[in-house]
C-alpha cells in the first residue's frame, strides 16, 4: 500500500463517523479545526462542535464538566499547546478524577515542519505518561489512527491522542487490522534485534527491517501504538528472544517510547537498549525529510543503532 | 422569605461555620478564612436553592455545585454532611491518611461533590462544560475566590460561558478582598469584579455575601436573566464570625491552637469539645 496520509486527517474523518453512532460524542476545539481537521466533524455536527478560542487550559477543564455530566468530549489541539499549556488542567481536572476526555492532539513532533521549534512537541508522551492513569495512543498510520479513535470512545477515562500534521504511508489494511488498547503489534519476526518503534517511526522501522535484512540481521519489528500503559509481555518476549533492542519515536529519547521500554526492560529482563529520537534538542524550521535527516529519525539510523545494539549484547 | 426560613438558614450557616472550624482544628491544617466566608452562600444553596438529594447524590437531573475555591473544602464538607450526603462525625477526619475528605474536593470519593477542585481556575471552566452538558435540564452553581479571578483561566471561562450563552450557569464570587499573601488589592488587583465579568457579557449583581435575603434575591434575578450567565458578587468578610480570624490574611491558611479553637466555638456558639 503505498497511499499517504496525515494522522490528523484519519482523526478527523473518524470523529465524524463517531459521530454519528454515539450521540454524547461532542467536539471541542481552540481555534484550529481546519488544521487538526475536527472541521470535518464540525460541518457534520454543529451543535456538538464547540470552539473554545484560543483559549486551551479553559478548553480542557471544560471538556472536564462535560464528561462529568455524561458526555464524551474529544478536545484537540495542537500538542504543544495541549499537553503542553494545559497541562495543570489535564491532570487536576481531568486525569485525578478520571473523567472521560479524549485529548487528541494532533502536529505532534518535528514533521510539523516550517512552523519550527515552538509549533513541534517532542515532550508531550513523557507528560503525559507521568499522569496516574492516563493511557497514550501514538497511532502508526491512517487505519491504526481510525481505529485509535474508536477504540477511545468505547474506553471509560482519559486518553491522550497523538497525531501528526504530515502524510505517511498507510502500512496497515484497513479490512483486516484489529487494534486493542495495550497491545502491540508484532510486524516481523526476527532473531538479531528488536526494533520497537511508534508513530511514523513504524514505517521507518520496516524499512529498516528490510535494510538490515541485506546484510545479514534478522530483525524483529514491534509497533507500540499504546505507550501507556505499555505491552510489556511482548516487549519482554521479543527482547528474551532477540537480546536486543532498538526504540524509535518522533519525540525526545528522554519521557517517550524509549523510556517506557527501558523502564519494562531494566526491571524484569535486562537488554541492552538504545533509543532513536530526537536527543534532547529542540527543532528546528525546515521541510521534513531534510527535518527528520538531521535529527536522526531515519531507517538508516535505526540500522546504525541496531548494529550497535547488537554489538552490546554479552 | 418568611422569617421562620430565615432564622433557619442563618442557623445552619452557623453550623457551617462550626462544623469548619472544628474540621481545620482537628486536622490542625487547612482554610478556614475563605471557608467562613462562604457559609450563607453555601447554607442557602444546599439548604434551599438546589435541586439535590443526599439519597440519590448521582441523581442525573441534579443541579451541579464546583467550588472553584477548592480549598475552602471545610465550609464545603460541611455543608454536604450537615445535608446529609456523610456523617457530621467524618468531619473530624479532614486531611487525615485514613480518611476521603481530601484536602480539596475530591468528586471520585466523596458523595456529593460534583468535581474535583483546587487548582484554581479550573473549577469555573468545569462549571462551564456542565452547564453546556446540562442546558435546559439543571442549573449549575460555581463560587470562586477574589484572589482567584486573578487566574487567566477565569476570564477564558468568562468568554466561554457568555459566547454560549449559559443562563443556567451562577458564579458568586467571595469578595472578601484578602488572598494569602494580604489584600487583593495590593497583591494584584483583580476589581472591579462587576465591570468586567459585565464587559465580559455576563449579568453582574454586587450584594452583601453574608445577607440570607440579598443571597436569595440575587439567585432568583439570576433565573430570571434569560440568554447570559449571572455572577454574584459578594461582599464577605474574611474570617466571618471568629473575631480574631475576621478580616485578617494569616487565616487564609492555618489552624487554630486549642485556646483560638475554644474561643472561636464559644463566639460561634459551637459545642467545645476539648
Amino acid at each position: 500500500m503505498s497511499d499517504k496520509t496525515a494522522t490528523r486527517e484519519s482523526y478527523g474523518n473518524a470523529l465524524a463517523e463517531l459521530g454519528e453512532i454515539n450521540p454524547d460524542v461532542v467536539v471541542l476545539d481552540a481555534d484550529l479545526c481546519e488544521s487538526t481537521k475536527t472541521v470535518y466533524f464540525k460541518k457534520r455536527f454543529p451543535d456538538r462542535f464547540f470552539d473554545c478560542g484560543i483559549a486551551e487550559a479553559n478548553m480542557v477543564a471544560v471538556s472536564a464538566g462535560l464528561a462529568a455530566c455524561g458526555k464524551i468530549p474529544f478536545c484537540s489541539s495542537f500538542a504543544m499547546f495541549a499537553a503542553g499549556r494545559a497541562f495543570d488542567q489535564i491532570r487536576n481536572a481531568v486525569g485525578y478524577p478520571h473523567l472521560n476526555v479524549k485529548i487528541g492532539a494532533t502536529h505532534a513532533g518535528i514533521t510539523v515542519g516550517e512552523d519550527g521549534a515552538t509549533h513541534q512537541c517532542l515532550e508531550d508522551i513523557g507528560i503525559m505518561r507521568t499522569i496516574p492513569g492516563m493511557t497514550i495512543i501514538n497511532p502508526a498510520d491512517d487505519t491504526e489512527a481510525r481505529a485509535a479513535v474508536f477504540a477511545a470512545a468505547k474506553f471509560d477515562g482519559p486518553v491522550y491522542m497523538r497525531f501528526g500534521r504530515y502524510a505517511v504511508p498507510v502500512i496497515f489494511d484497513r479490512a483486516t487490522y484489529k487494534f486493542e488498547i495495550g497491545k502491540g503489534v508484532l510486524l516481523t519476526e526476527g532473531r538479531d534485534v528488536t526494533v520497537i518503534a511508534t508513530g511514523i517511526m513504524v514505517d521507518a522501522a520496516l524499512t529498516a527491517a528490510s535494510l538490515l535484512k541485506t546484510r545479514g540481521i534478522s530483525a524483529e519489528v514491534i509497533d507500540i501504538h499504546t505507550i501507556k500503559p505499555i505491552d510489556r509481555n511482548l516487549i519482554i518476549a521479543s527482547a528474551a528472544k532477540t537480546g536486543a533492542v532498538v526504540t524509535a519515536e518522533e519525540h525526545n529519547i528522554i519521557g517517550g517510547l524509549g523510556s517506557a521500554v527501558c523502564e519494562v526492560l531494566s526491571e524484569s529482563r535486562p537488554t541492552p537498549v538504545i533509543r532513536v529520537g530526537t536527543e534532547d534538542k529542540f527543532g528546528r524550521s525546515g521541510k521534513v525529510p531534510p527535518l527528520l535527516e538531521m535529527y536522526g529519525l531515519t531507517a538508516g539510523n535505526i540500522v546504525e543503532k541496531a548494529v550497535r545494539a547488537i554489538a552490546l549484547k554479552k | 422569605m418568611n422569617d421562620e426560613k430565615l432564622s433557619y438558614l442563618r442557623t445552619i450557616a452557623n453550623k457551617i461555620r462550626i462544623n469548619a472550624v472544628k474540621a481545620v482544628y482537628y486536622a490542625n491544617s487547612g482554610h478556614p478564612g475563605g471557608s467562613l466566608s462562604i457559609a450563607d452562600m453555601l447554607a442557602y444553596l444546599f439548604f434551599e436553592e438546589m435541586n439535590i438529594d443526599p439519597g440519590d447524590p448521582k441523581k442525573a437531573d441534579r443541579d451541579r455545585f464546583v467550588l472553584s475555591k477548592g480549598h475552602c473544602a471545610p465550609a464545603y464538607y460541611s455543608a454536604l454532611a450537615l445535608r446529609g450526603f456523610f456523617g457530621v462525625d467524618e468531619l473530624k477526619g479532614f486531611r487525615s491518611v485514613d480518611s476521603r475528605l481530601q484536602g480539596h474536593p475530591d468528586m471520585k470519593n466523596i458523595p456529593g461533590v460534583d468535581m474535583s477542585t483546587g487548582s484554581l481556575g479550573m473549577g469555573i471552566s468545569a462549571a462551564c462544560g456542565m452547564a453546556l452538558a446540562g442546558r435546559d435540564k439543571y442549573r449549575v452553581y460555581t463560587v470562586l475566590g477574589d484572589g482567584e479571578c486573578q487566574e487567566g483561566e477565569v476570564w477564558e471561562a468568562a468568554m466561554f460561558a457568555a459566547h454560549y450563552r449559559l443562563d443556567n450557569l451562577v458564579a458568586m464570587v467571595d469578595f472578601n478582598g484578602l488572598q494569602i499573601g494580604g489584600k487583593i488589592t495590593d497583591v494584584m488587583n483583580p476589581t472591579p469584579f462587576d465591570k468586567k465579568f459585565e464587559a465580559f457579557g455576563w449579568y453582574a449583581q454586587v450584594i452583601d455575601g453574608h445577607n440570607i435575603e440579598e443571597i436569595a434575591n440575587a439567585l432568583e434575578n439570576a433565573k430570571q436573566m434569560k440568554g447570559k450567565p449571572s455572577v454574584i458578587i459578594c461582599k464577605t468578610v474574611k474570617g466571618k464570625g471568629v473575631s480574631f480570624m475576621e478580616n485578617n490574611a494569616k487565616w487564609h491558611g492555618s489552624a487554630p491552637n486549642e485556646e483560638q479553637y475554644k474561643q472561636a466555638m464559644k463566639e460561634l456558639g459551637g459545642e467545645c469539645d476539648v
